[in-house]
């Protein structure tokens, strides 16, 4: 009975986790944006600016509406479900928790109010200061799960005592091996999402010619980040996976369908595509570029790169394909990210800033409305890497995830899986429905800045601004 | 010692969040019996700029919960798997139909969600309170102690709705309010006059706990203190007092919730598990202190920065208690 129950809880923390995701990484960007936006409103005077923060902050409000239920199923179930785990690790997960509610995600709660309310009750400074703490909110958020999640994958700093996790140095268990490149990969992640998400939105206006003068800024500005986004987000994925190499062999050797360890001296091949047989143990057919490999995965010519066949069956990790090509999809968007916003930069560079000019590049004004779901893919692609990879632990080497699980109904479970379901397609739907009217009603060019009351404070009679 | 600062640092933390989310869950569930949409539309702009922050405080509350006593943490939702997901999907309904309510000129639906939503949530809440109290026993006389104070919760929650709006609204609305100030103070004294008792004769609270002389005199200086703050409700609605009324409500809240915590001290689930028990290392709570409990005064101090920007009562808008 409990195999169900543990089956079942995976499939529902999967669920739950996939769903949840969509939405931060929005919120994070889009709040960063906002500030810039802000910012240049504040610095230039131009009124324009303003209309974007109005623009922007409306999508901004559905997509946290989402991210913000859609989070709170993932607190709790620790504990509804994996009641194992939080008495094992509570003692550091539920800490680095704690940090998240404290430092977070209770600013940006706190502040989000007076940003999408506030226009014309506190002036433009403190306007823009509630705005940023929303975004500082967001990315120390990020912050804290990324912790706690990374000392899931690489776990230091600690000592077990009675069969449970005790921190012995929080410094190392905050900064572990996989922290540094799992909080900037997912970051950066999150900024290249919100950008593809903007320029996405603004090429299709541009392509139907609606508010040319209006989108050609946004399209600007979100190219501008990704020029020098889209390359860093390559280094610090290829840097996370020599970690991976380095600290979870297993994974590492999934993730690209290698079953023998390469003899001293040689380097191993690299598939470039294969279909990996886990019964079989080997890959069924394989295209391989000799040596490529060690190179990849250690950056020497002959580093060892442990095979999977060196592993017992039991410490494998599962469906060996799905990881193997996830890794694919998420490496191969990265790649095509940054061909398209160089390509891009260069084209906008011959047209010397004349907007005509870019409006009369349709395909490629195409290509970014179709890049628009991309980054989403490609998170979910790192996300599945990351925690399908770790399998079969659910704390690398410390907690197998089948000890991780509570002891619960199967039926409870599975009511609560058909109750999520059923939740994220109305809130999908409704979210597509509500961004649809958004962009059709498009941005108000002719709204203008409430006149601002001079200082921090505002009447009670100010008038209520309703619908944002 | 310090895993005692942080059972009262969490009941602090429970504290707000039962009084902040009380009162916009209350405003929730009295929606439900508002006819008029314009009525609605201003019940719940009175609480669009909080409601968020206030959920947050549940968030914090379990990540605190879960850091300085995960045995309680995981026993709790192990065995509260049901409640605990049915709060979820009110909270969920609430929170996307709050916000959705707002992007469109939207049909009495998401009304509807974010109503049911909020009285779900309430309910779940009060069963979970009760289990809790009842130390998770099976059997009829513990279910019905849990049907009682999951209706105490939701007429709790309504008095603190219906105080809020008092005090935000004006005309029709806060007329309204009044009346349904009065009536669910009357629910909300039945109630935890039925609950005291219940504790008092049948529970194992009630025969060891609350028969320590101290614990006695600290119950009943509560108890009066508790009188008090209901006469004052009633006074300050008679009288027309605008903002008395809530906070004669939250001081009953805070005085009964005293009550529960002295109750059950030295367990965190009566019976079941006691504080230090439960609790994390001295190192594990020590690093949470510094890192909770010094943003702790922060957070409270943006959380009425924002209360103080949209004070006062709604005016201006368009309908405001018409
Ligand atoms: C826009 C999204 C995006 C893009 C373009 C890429 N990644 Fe990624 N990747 C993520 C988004 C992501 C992620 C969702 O953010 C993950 C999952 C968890 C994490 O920390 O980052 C991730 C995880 C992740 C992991 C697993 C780390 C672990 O299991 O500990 C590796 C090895 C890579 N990535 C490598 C790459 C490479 C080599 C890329 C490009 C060539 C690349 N990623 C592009
Ligand atoms: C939001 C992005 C995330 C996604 C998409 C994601 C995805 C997944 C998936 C697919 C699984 C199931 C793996 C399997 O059982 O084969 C899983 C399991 C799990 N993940 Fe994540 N995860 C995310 C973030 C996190 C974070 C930040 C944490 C911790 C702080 C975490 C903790 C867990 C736990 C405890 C399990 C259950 C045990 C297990 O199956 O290993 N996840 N996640
Ligand atoms: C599996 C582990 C996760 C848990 C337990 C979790 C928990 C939560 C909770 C409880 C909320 C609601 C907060 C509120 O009430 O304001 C939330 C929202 C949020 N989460 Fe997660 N989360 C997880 C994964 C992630 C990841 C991987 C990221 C980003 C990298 C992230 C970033 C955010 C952000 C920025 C928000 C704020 C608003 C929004 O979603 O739009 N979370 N999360």
């Amino acid at each position: 009975m409990l195999d169900h129950v543990l089956d079942l809880s995976r499939a529902q923390f999967a669920m739950t986790a996939i769903f949840h995701i969509l939405w931060p990484i929005l919120t994070i960007s889009l709040s960063a944006f906002l500030v810039l936006v802000e910012v240049l409103w504040i610095r230039t005077g131009d009124v324009a600016y303003y209309r974007h923060a109005r623009f922007w902050s409306k999508l901004l409000v559905l997509n946290f509406a989402v991210g913000v239920v859609s989070g709170i199923p993932m607190e709790f179930q620790f504990g509804t479900n994996w009641a194992g785990f939080s008495q094992f690790s509570g003692q550091f997960i539920g800490n680095i928790l704690g940090f998240e509610g404290a430092m977070a995600f209770m600013l940006e709660a706190g502040f989000i109010g007076v940003m999408l309310l506030g226009w014309g009750r506190v002036s433009r400074g403190v306007h823009l200061f509630a705005t940023s703490m929303v975004a500082l909110g967001s990315s120390i958020s990020a912050f804290w799960i990324m912790v706690a999640n990374s000392w899931m994958q690489t776990p230091a700093g600690y000592s077990i005592v009675d069969g449970k996790i005790v921190v012995t140095d929080f410094l190392a268990a905050i900064f572990n091996p996989d922290m540094v490149w799992g909080v900037s990969h997912m970051w950066v992640a999150a900024i290249e999402t919100g950008m593809f998400v903007i320029a996405g939105i603004s090429a299709w206006n541009l392509f139907r010619r609606r508010h040319p003068e209006f989108f050609v800024r946004s399209f600007r500005l979100a190219l501008t980040v990704l020029v020098f986004i889209a390359p860093l987000q390559i280094w610090l994925g290829d840097s996370s996976g020599v970690s991976v190499f380095e600290t979870q062999p297993a994974k590492g050797a999934a993730i690209e369908g290698h079953w023998t360890t390469n003899a001293p001296g040689t380097g191993a091949s690299w598939s470039l595509l294969a279909w990996p047989d886990q019964k079989a143990q080997r890959n069924d057919w394989s295209l391989e570029v000799p040596g490529m490999l060690s190179v990849l995965g250690t950056h020497t010519l002959h580093g060892q790169v442990k095979g999977l066949k060196d592993f017992k069956r039991d410490d494998q990790p599962p469906a060996i394909p799905l990881l193997y090509y996830a890794f694919r999809v998420m490496a191969g968007i990265g790649f095509a990210f940054m061909l398209l916003a160089f390509w891009t930069a260069y084209a906008l560079r011959k047209t010397r800033g004349s907007i005509e000019a870019l409006l009369a590049q349709r395909k490629l004004l195409l290509a970014w409305v179709f890049a628009i779901p991309l980054p989403y893919v490609a998170v979910e692609a790192g996300w599945i890497v990351r925690e399908v990879g770790r399998q079969p632990w659910v704390v690398y080497g410390l907690q197998r995830t089948r000890d991780a699980v509570s002891t619960i109904p199967a039926s409870s479970v599975s009511l609560s899986i058909a109750m999520f379901l059923a939740f994220y397609v109305v809130l999908l739907i409704t979210f597509f429905v509500l961004a649809r009217r958004w962009l059709r009603a498009g941005p108000d060019v002719n709204i203008m800045p409430p006149a601002t009351l001079p200082g921090r404070t505002a009447q009670a009679k100010a008038p209520t601004v309703t619908g944002y | 010692m310090l895993a005692d600062t942080w059972f009262g640092l969490i009941g602090l933390m429970l504290v707000f969040y039962v009084v902040t989310d009380g009162f916009d869950l209350g405003v929730g569930i009295l929606t439900l019996f508002r006819r008029k949409s314009t009525d609605r539309d201003v019940m719940v702009e009175t609480i669009g700029h909080v409601w968020d922050a206030n959920e947050t405080w549940l968030v914090v509350l379990g990540g605190a919960l879960f850091g300085a006593f995960p045995t309680a943490y995981a026993l709790l939702m192990e065995h509260l798997y049901l409640p605990v997901m049915a709060l979820i999907a009110g909270l969920i309904m609430r929170g996307a139909a709050i916000e959705f309510r707002h992007s469109v000129d939207h049909g009495p639906l998401w009304d509807k969600v974010f109503g049911i939503g909020s009285l779900i949530a309430a309910l779940s809440q009060g069963v979970v309170l009760g289990k809790v109290i009842t130390g998770l026993a099976p059997g009829g006389a513990a279910i019905a102690f849990v049907v009682v104070t999951a209706i105490g919760v939701v007429a709790g929650y309504c008095l603190l709705g219906a105080t809020y709006l008092v005090k935000k609204t004006s005309g029709a609305v806060e007329q309204w309010a009044r009346r349904m100030s009065l009536l669910s103070a009357m629910c909300t004294v039945s109630a935890a006059a039925l609950l005291t008792l219940a504790t008092w004769f049948s529970s194992e609270v009630g025969h060891v706990r609350w028969s320590h002389p101290a614990v006695m005199h600290v119950l009943i200086a509560l108890g009066i203190g508790s009188a008090a703050a209901f006469a004052f409700i009633m006074a300050s609605l008679y009288l027309g007092s605008s903002r008395g009324p809530f906070r004669a409500s939250v001081a009953l809240f805070v005085l009964s919730f005293a009550g529960l915590a002295i109750s059950v001290f030295p367990d965190f689930i009566p019976g079941k598990l006691g504080i230090l028990q439960a609790a994390s290392d001295a190192p594990t709570l020590t690093f949470m202190l510094i890192g909770i409990g010094l943003v702790f005064p922060v957070m409270i101090g943006y959380n009425l920065y924002q209360y103080h920007i949209f004070r006062g009562k709604l005016a201006g808008s368009a309908h405001a208690g018409e």
